[in-house]
């Protein structure tokens, strides 16, 4: 933990998609928030409560809301959101078969969806469609129905996508 | 599925969907610009009081803040705007809104002040130091009570604000002839939107001068507005609409745009404004809440001879869109059924609660959960399937309307109700304490703008000399794909691939308008548009290419950068030729387009008794519920949804449009309760309004089927809104044959099952 300041402010450092990220922040100042300061905006805010998941990143393998994480709490940690899975050359898996199965519509609970697939995925690649449907069940979203979205990350699942 | 285009029809993989997925879209609330300033709203904590004393001067004095603007700062304050169709009795509709409250609050979360400061945190800290004192003054929170003479007035002198009528036949002679008859008063629920992307934006003032505001609107014509409350020309306001992270009519009316424009033509400093989702649940419009009392009758045969009704809207504080959604509501009150006595009145009242507004559906969503449930209780009042009750009296084409329009495009109403119903394959079991019911919904709805409206829309498409194009439109993509069937139409006619074609939109300034994205328009109006202006580039290229190949125009097309003879394929052109061609003579490959809509007359009279609409797309959807016995909780185990959307531009994207337009209708129909108390909002956030997640919502089988016959290009119609209207309706008619209960006060939580089944009053 970091040693306080004398004006209020932590000296924290947060590694973020492999890149060390160093800064000042209040006690109360939440992950989300320290997070798209840093220009990371690609993390979503949707309610700042903890009930949306567009705010979902991966620490330590496991999906975590930002917005109720404390930035403090992610000091020394490694932090990994969407932006850290491919690229327009090289889109990971997950993201292709977002793509080819039109499991996104206005594309702003994605970027916490996705975070929220990989996390399962990487701790259980071979998931039932209902625990598919579990994984997800904490990140919103009023366009899809998620049906396109549970196709999706099961095709994945199945290997359609190396 | 199988199309005859090479582009359009297909499942389309569009670049905008990858930009998503890789979370490189620049939101409204993503984009930052130096030294800019953050705003915050101070609101109102009344539902009906006076402002005795504003006091704002110990937020003034924070440091950081910056400005703090009240109804004083606001140069126009005040708009009154007529609204067009109202009757005499009625009075011409001066619907006034404040864009801060000058003096009377009218319902809890008016805003009332704004602050801009250095941080977000200080505008917040600044906000709860501004004081005020109010005298409480009588509200009304009933809109029945609302409707009564000695009733609160909320504006002038009647709080109904619009009255609509359906006027066919004799209801009393069709009612006499009927073996049965179905009577009942059914209650729809405020329903709130949320889009999970809150409304946000960002304005400055450019070093011309213009104050440029970009936003998630669905509307950036509302420039206009901006400019009216400032009182600057509308040529110096510039609205830069984002990609939009969900709406549905609840970033329609205006958002923030007004506040940030204020904010940074009082501070000249760019301002950010991003409403919280707190302040999205208690300040920001909802669905309109209903009540519809409906009487309907059929002769034993199962023919359909009358219908009456009774329908009231609560219009909340403010006018908004309630007149336009009463008329909504009232054309399509009917359901897609001819009927040959009908009698409909139809009232929206002001009340003082939450405003109400938009919402996709647009009032001819209420009216479903009454028109279907009165023809599933008319099918077992005559022992009849309800497929086949419906299937005796759906439209046909050529049909007359009880609003006096005649149906011009397909009715695929019964091969959709059947393939619905099929697609549920066996029906599943029950348990002990649980049953497994089964429902039906049919419905009807509107696309394109009310034809009084005269809507239009722009498009500017141009090749360029290596054969990509580039397309500018105004149309605002709402999440629904409204760029890429842009992109898709155009690759369409010109032979391109859609990552040839560049489309610009949503800029007030620097694309052509295009019009709104509301009402089920986008594809309609701005789809036909960018055909038309592609069209127009096609022929440029065709005629010159056929100067120079010696052939007629009209034999040629393009295709894979070639011009070619339709009959001889091999015979070409390179495009890039004819382009290279086209320059060189000043014909340049562009055109910039206008589709119109119908035109008619303004509605002259408060009985409905000319053409509304353009056109309707009908479908049906069907549910299957188990609903448990002991706690009357309603779990959803299968749904299938069938529409004749006409032609599919893009078939994924219309599944899309299907299976969220079941997961809204579905929380609409069983779940989401949003409760004010004496006009107080309760549900604020994601934990007390409960939408559905990916544990609520079923499998679910999505039939798209295509009759050619709609009024957009390539003969599509709309899906947006139809997507939605008969969803919470089936699951009404699930619960209901699971229970044997009619459940007529939506949504059909697990409280009001337990107490039907205990025979007390949902």
């Amino acid at each position: 933990m970091s040693e306080h300041s004398e004006n209020g402010l932590y000296d924290i450092c947060i590694t973020v998609n492999d890149r060390e990220i160093r800064g000042k922040v209040k006690a109360e100042t939440s992950l989300l928030e320290y997070l798209r300061d840093n220009n990371f905006t690609e993390v979503k805010r949707g309610c700042d409560k903890g009930d949306c998941g567009a705010c979902t990143v991966v620490k330590d393998g496991r999906a975590i809301l930002s917005c109720i994480t404390l930035a403090l709490q992610a000091d020394g940690g490694r932090i990994y959101t969407v932006k850290s899975l491919g690229s327009w050359d090289k889109m990971h898996p997950l993201q292709q078969a977002f793509v080819d199965y039109e499991a996104l519509q206005c594309g702003f609970c994605t970027p916490g969806m996705l975070m929220s697939a990989k996390a399962l995925l990487d701790s259980n690649p071979k998931p039932t469609r209902e625990e598919i449907r579990e994984a997800i069940s904490g990140n919103l979203c009023r366009c899809t129905g998620y049906q396109k979205i549970v196709d999706a990350i099961e095709a994945v699942a199945r290997g359609e996508y190396k | 599925m199988k199309s005859k285009y090479s582009v359009v029809g297909k499942r389309i993989a569009g670049l905008d969907e990858k930009d998503k997925a890789l979370g490189n879209v620049v939101f409204a609330e993503d984009f930052t610009l130096p030294g800019m300033l953050h705003g915050k709203v101070f609101r109102a904590t009344k539902a009906s009081a006076r402002i005795k004393r504003l006091d704002v001067s110990k937020a003034r004095a924070v440091p950081g803040v910056v400005c703090v603007l009240t109804a004083d700062d606001v140069p126009n304050n005040e708009s009154v705007k007529n609204v067009v169709g109202q009757t005499t009795e009625v009075g011409l509709l001066e619907a006034k809104h404040q864009v801060l409250v000058r003096e009377r609050v009218r319902y809890w979360g008016e805003a009332i002040a704004l602050v801009a400061a250095e941080s977000p945190d200080i505008a917040r800290d600044a906000v709860k130091l501004i004081e005020v004192e109010y005298e409480e003054l009588p509200a009304v929170f009933d809109p029945l009570e609302a409707m009564k003479p000695d009733a609160p007035k909320i504006h002038g002198e009647n709080n109904v604000i619009a009255s609509w009528k359906l006027r066919k036949g004799d209801v009393e002679q069709g009612f006499a002839q009927a073996d049965v008859i179905v009577e009942n008063t059914y209650r729809t629920p405020r329903q709130e939107h949320a889009h999970i992307e809150p409304e946000s934006g960002v304005a400055w003032i450019d070093d011309m001068g213009v104050i440029n505001v970009r936003y998630a609107a669905q509307v950036i014509e509302h420039y206009r507005d901006i400019a009216t409350v400032l009182g600057v020309p509308e040529s110096r306001v510039r609205v830069i609409g984002t990609l939009i992270g969900g709406g549905f009519g609840g970033k329609e009316d205006v958002t923030v745009e007004v506040f940030l424009a204020l904010m940074a033509w009082k501070t000249g400093l760019p301002v950010k404004l991003t409403f919280t989702r707190e302040e999205m649940g208690y300040a920001r419009h909802k669905r309109h809440p209903y009540v519809l009392k409906y009487k309907t009758g059929a002769t034993k045969d199962g023919k359909l001879v009358a219908m009456e009704a009774q329908i009231v809207s609560d219009a909340g504080a403010y006018v908004y869109l309630s007149p336009w959604v009463l008329i909504y509501s009232t054309v399509h009150s009917t359901g897609p059924y001819l009927i040959p006595n009908v009698k409909v009145d139809a009232d929206s009242v002001l009340t003082n609660n939450i405003m109400t507004s938009a919402f996709r559906g647009f009032g001819g969503m209420q009216v479903v959960a009454a028109y279907e449930a009165q023809m599933d209780d008319l099918a077992e009042k005559l022992g009849m399937d309800p497929i086949e009750l419906r299937a005796k009296n759906f439209l046909k084409k050529g049909d007359v309307t009880a609003s006096y329009q005649e149906i011009t495009s397909e009715v695929w109403l019964e091969k959709c109700a059947r393939a619905a119903v099929q697609a549920l394959g066996p029906k599943s079991k029950g348990g002990k304490t649980k049953r497994v019911g089964r429902g039906l919904a049919c419905a009807w709805q509107s696309y394109g703008r009310m034809t009084y409206l005269h809507d239009t829309s722009n498009c500017w498409v141009n090749l360029e000399m290596d054969g990509s194009a580039v397309v500018r439109t105004g149309i605002p993509d709402l999440g629904g794909g409204q760029r890429e069937s842009v992109r898709a139409i155009a690759a369409e006619v010109l032979g391109l691939n859609i990552e040839e074609i560049h489309v610009i939109s949503t800029d007030s300034q620097v694309t052509p308008l295009s019009g709104t994205v509301t009402a089920t328009r986008a594809l309609y109006m701005s789809g036909n548009a960018t055909k038309l202006a592609s069209e127009n580039v096609k022929k440029i290229i065709t005629d010159k290419a056929a100067e120079i190949m010696s052939v007629p125009a009209e034999k040629l097309d393009l295709k894979d950068h070639k011009v070619v003879l339709i009959d001889d394929p091999k015979k070409s052109m390179p495009l890039v030729e004819a382009i290279k061609q086209c320059h060189f003579e000043g014909k340049i490959p562009q055109s910039l387009a206008t589709f119109r809509a119908p035109f008619t007359e303004p509605i002259h009279s408060d009985v409905i008794k000319d053409p509304v609409f353009p056109d309707f797309t009908f479908g049906a959807q069907a549910a299957e519920v188990e609903v448990d016995l002991e706690t009357g909780e309603v779990k959803v185990l299968k749904w299938a949804t069938a529409y004749d959307i006409g032609q599919a531009i893009n078939v994924n994207r219309v599944e899309g449009q299907m299976e969220g337009g079941v997961a809204q209708g579905l929380g609409f129909g069983l779940m989401e309760d949003y409760l004010e108390v004496k006009g107080v909002p309760w549900t604020w956030n994601f934990h007390d309004y409960i939408i559905p997640t990916s544990m609520d919502v079923p499998d679910i089988k999505s039939i798209v089927l295509e009759s050619g016959s709609g009024k957009g290009p390539f003969g599509a119609k709309g899906i947006g809104e139809p997507a939605i209207s008969a969803a919470g309706p089936a699951a009404a008619n699930a619960v209901k044959e699971a229970i044997g209960v009619r459940i007529t006060h939506l949504p059909i939580t697990a409280e009001r099952v337990f107490f039907a089944l205990k025979g007390g009053k949902d």
